[in-house]
């Protein structure tokens, strides 16, 4: 008997589809228990402890967004740092008509999200490379253009009003938990999002856009609502790295240096998996802080290191770890079971 | 006569602009690569030319041939090896190994020679020099030789890529590599030649920078890749001419923008990119086939 024949006789019973090899409620349960230890944090720990995941959970939300963007996607941004200096603007001007800075945090993500649409309008012409460098001169324009209003620092910038109020100690705890909740609610939008219909176009997109086109995906829409995701999350980082500097200056904020640290913790983490850029946070927090006092020597490493994954490992450290344990921490993907 | 000095100063710049952006062109007409490296590696090459005058004592005109073969060999060596193992994975792997490179170029910069910016030449002549036409137009000797280069550059280019040998090569495996790789050419090799060729007009352009204003390790990428950028949208994808007419119309801008107020150069350059890639997104002149 052939093997033909013996799969067209098995019944249909016999196939399940499920989103992963192991109990979702295990990993699910397992998350919820990081998030309370993690919120606990600010009382067990030393605020230097504290101050220095604020920047960690920045990077991890920021990286992220790249990784939606590029991973899922397609969209390689190099100007994802004009979403996280609008961030930091709208908290800025929010604070200055005496808002309390972690109030305006929502209103920066909802603000970055609606700017992202007519820059997408603008950038969406381009494919690829073009793409790249477009968004790039994209946020430098944006940059250009505050700077213009003296009213909100000109081009010197100005200390972010608002926060005097609080003792330092609380401050910290407070923007520790301002950052874990961002993070946390842009890992699950993600999630969600990712599980749900957009990511099942994307997959299609990615594996055929012209066969995914004349199923009736509407591509580009899908990628709109990617850009404006992300620039939307950006924006929630912008607003963190605000709130946690206390200074907001147009050359800074809208570095590229920022998506130099998002492209590369996501490559080096893993493209196109959620985990990625949590293995990528780890490995850039742990390079940042050995050589905080070589200047930009953390940055040349990361760069390098981000090369030779590029050419040598595709999948990133995530993916050498997959390879082996066959593990989905947050599964988005299917697998068929067979049972016997 | 303010304006019309702003104009010609203008146009002139754009011949600077315009040599930055051809190497950029050809190298995504080519290889469909695009070196977002691209500007740093001007700035290396001018860090390079101010090494090789001050070690050499070679008159600092002629530094450009030592430094463009240089930069031409680099370009070769860069294209075989990492880009070309970018391009057999993906476009995604390029793009972040040219990204790689600009950040790693960078900040390498930044630690072993500083932010300061230093120019090339200063006190030459040429550098320094100018002739008036009556009392308002003022023109510099050096931009006049900058867009002479550029202009030639870009006919020279034209002449290779139409009737040399390696020319047609290389428009071969443009156009079809597969194709081209049956009928005997290398294709790799054809696009080592390729990348040596963008690498020296990308010498050529960071040297001429660094007559025309300062050189510092952010010049790559804040001036010279952006520019060259939206002078090739602007221009059009895939044109030699368009390239030339795009920076041309950026410079234009530019200077336009610098008389309305002196901080508002950069970001009128940048206006008239947006407008052309809202209302004319296949550029001022078009092939059609390349977007």
């Amino acid at each position: 008997m052939s093997l033909v024949t013996e799969t067209t006789v098995r019944p249909a019973e016999r196939f399940r589809v499920t989103r992963s090899r192991r109990n979702v409620v295990w990993t699910g349960a397992g998350a919820l228990i990081v998030v309370v230890v993690l919120a606990l944090f600010p009382y067990i720990v030393y605020s230097g402890t504290t101050a220095i995941l604020v920047q960690a959970f920045i990077v991890l939300t920021m990286a992220s967004m790249w990784n939606l963007l590029a991973g899922y996607a397609g969209l390689v941004s190099v100007g994802q740092q004009a979403f996280v200096g609008l961030g930091t603007y709208f908290v800025l001007i929010l604070a200055l008509h005496g808002t309390s800075p972690f109030a305006a945090l929502p209103v920066a993500v909802i603000g970055s999200g609606v700017a992202a649409v007519p820059l997408w309008w603008l950038v969406s012409r381009l494919r690829s490379g073009y793409f790249a460098i477009a968004t790039w001169v994209l946020a430098v324009t944006v940059m250009l253009i505050i700077e213009k209003f003296s009213s909100i620092g000109g081009g010197t910038g100005m200390p972010l009003p608002g926060l005097a109020g609080f003792a330092p100690t609380l401050l910290i705890a407070y923007t520790y938990w301002a950052g874990l909740a961002v993070t946390v609610v842009a890992m699950l939008v993600i999630y969600l999002l990712l599980r749900g219909r957009l990511g099942l176009v994307l997959t299609a997109i990615r594996d055929d856009e012209v066969a995914a086109r004349s199923s009736g995906a509407r591509v580009g829409l899908a990628r709109m609502l990617v850009f404006v995701v992300a620039g939307a999350g950006c924006g929630a980082a912008g607003g963190l790295l605000a709130i946690s500097q206390l200074q907001v200056q147009p050359g800074a904020v809208f570095s590229v240096q920022f998506t130099a640290e998002m492209a590369f913790v996501t490559i080096i983490g893993g493209l196109g998996t959620i985990e990625g850029p949590i293995l990528g946070t780890v490995v850039y927090m742990v390079l940042q802080q050995t050589l905080a006092s070589y200047n930009a020597w953390y940055l040349i490493i990361l760069g390098l290191v981000a090369m030779f994954m590029a050419l040598f490992a595709r999948r990133g450290l995530w993916g050498l770890v997959d390879a082996r344990l066959n593990v989905r921490l947050f599964p988005v993907g299917y697998w068929l079971r067979l049972d016997k | 006569m303010a304006w019309v000095n702003a104009i010609i100063q203008g146009v002139l710049v754009g011949g600077l602009y315009a040599l930055f952006a051809c190497g950029l062109s050809l190298m995504f007409g080519v290889m469909k690569v695009v070196n977002l490296a691209h500007g740093d590696l001007a700035v290396v090459a001018g860090y390079v030319a101010i090494g090789v005058i001050t070690v050499t004592h070679i008159p600092v005109l002629w530094s450009f041939l030592i430094v463009v073969p240089v930069m031409a060999v680099l370009g070769y060596v860069l294209q075989r090896t990492i880009l070309q193992g970018a391009l057999d994975r993906s476009v995604l792997a390029t793009l972040m190994v040219t990204f790689g490179l600009s950040v790693v170029i960078e900040n390498g910069l930044l630690q072993f020679f500083t932010a300061n910016s230093r120019g090339i030449g200063t006190g030459l002549a040429l550098v320094s020099g100018s002739f008036s036409i009556g009392s308002q137009i003022q023109i510099g000797y050096l931009l006049v030789v900058i867009f002479a280069v550029a202009v030639v550059v870009l006919l020279g280019l034209q002449h290779f890529l139409s009737s040399s040998r390696y020319g047609r090569l290389i428009r071969a495996v443009a156009d079809d590599k597969e194709a081209a790789q049956l009928a005997g050419a290398d294709y790799r090799h054809v696009f080592g030649i390729a990348a040596a060729v963008a690498f020296g007009t990308v010498a050529l352009g960071g040297i001429a920078y660094g007559m025309y204003a300062q050189l510092a390790p952010t010049t790559g990428t804040d001036t010279i890749l952006l520019f060259a950028f939206a002078a090739v949208v602007i221009g059009g994808l895939g044109s030699l001419w368009g390239t030339l007419l795009g920076g041309v119309v950026l410079g234009v801008a530019q200077q336009i923008g610098a008389q309305i107020s002196i901080s508002d150069e950069t970001l009128a350059g940048f206006i008239v990119f947006l407008a052309v890639l809202a209302l004319r997104p296949q550029g001022l002149i078009s092939r059609g086939a390349q977007s």
